[in-house]
């Protein structure tokens, strides 16, 4: 038997094994980097209000976005199919979410690392590909605010 | 130009209102991009070739929004909000709006 009968047979688990390893360790990996570059933005303030109150007089205030497209894996899609008999947290979806969540309000601040505050922040999740039968879905997060600058 | 999303442009008065301002984009990508994102979709995390063209379109969206601003002769656009959608698969459309303003 060749190389290629052997993946051409066993491709689904394959997928499967790919997804437990290279996909848990970049998982790790990611989380890792997300909370070093959130300790760095840990001190400007951000708020979900339209209203706040400054500190001084603004000077500057720019529109600042931030975006992510994440997709899961064949082992999650696995976890996921699973949850789905017996319901409750699909944490194999969660975790994956929370990484794209994350990491879109991080790329939002890196544009504007200077403002004082952050106002006006909002997040969206929008689906690119349904992911049907043997398919992985990914997802679009993304995140926007204004930033201001007081003098 | 001066965009926020928020209902006025902190330290300064609006003087004069111009109604809405939209931008929209719809925008696929070429099928070698699509292959990658299909091997990346393998392991799972983030498929860049996508985030960069929704990024791309966004911008562009954003662009047609401030050009709509420009003609009417404001100088900024307060209350910015973004919508996506996916139109089919691999293609997206992007929407940028906002109420275009005179500020002083």
């Amino acid at each position: 038997m060749s190389v290629i009968e052997i993946i051409l047979d066993n491709w689904p688990w394959i997928l499967i094994a790919s997804g437990f390893f290279a996909g848990r360790w970049a998982e790790a990996n990611h989380y890792k980097s997300i909370r070093i570059r959130e300790k760095t933005f840990s001190q400007i303030p951000v708020t979900t209000t339209k209203t706040f109150s400054s500190t001084g007089t603004v000077t500057e205030a720019k529109l600042c976005v931030g975006s992510v497209v994440v997709s899961i894996d064949h082992y999650k899609r696995l976890l996921a199919g699973l949850r789905n008999i017996f319901g409750g947290e699909v944490t194999a979806y969660s975790t994956l979410l929370d990484r794209g969540r994350r990491e879109s309000v991080l790329r939002m601040k890196a544009q504007c690392p200077d403002a004082d505050m952050f106002v006006n922040l909002r997040l969206e999740t929008s689906t690119m590909f349904k992911g049907e039968g043997k398919t992985t879905g990914s997802l679009e997060m993304m995140c926007y605010a204004t930033a201001v600058k007081f003098s | 130009m001066i965009l926020t999303n928020i209902e006025s442009v902190p330290g300064s008065q609006i003087a004069e209102h111009y109604g809405l301002v939209v931008g929209s984009t719809i925008r696929a990508k070429h099928i070698g991009s699509d292959i990658m994102a299909g091997l990346k979709n393998i392991v799972g995390g983030e498929l860049t070739g996508y985030t960069e063209l929704l990024a791309e379109s966004r911008s562009e969206a954003t662009q047609r929004m401030v050009a709509q601003a420009e003609e009417m002769g404001a100088n900024a656009i307060v209350n910015v909000r973004y919508s996506t959608s996916s139109v089919a698969q691999g293609a997206a459309e992007i929407v940028a709006y906002g109420t275009a303003v005179k500020v002083q």
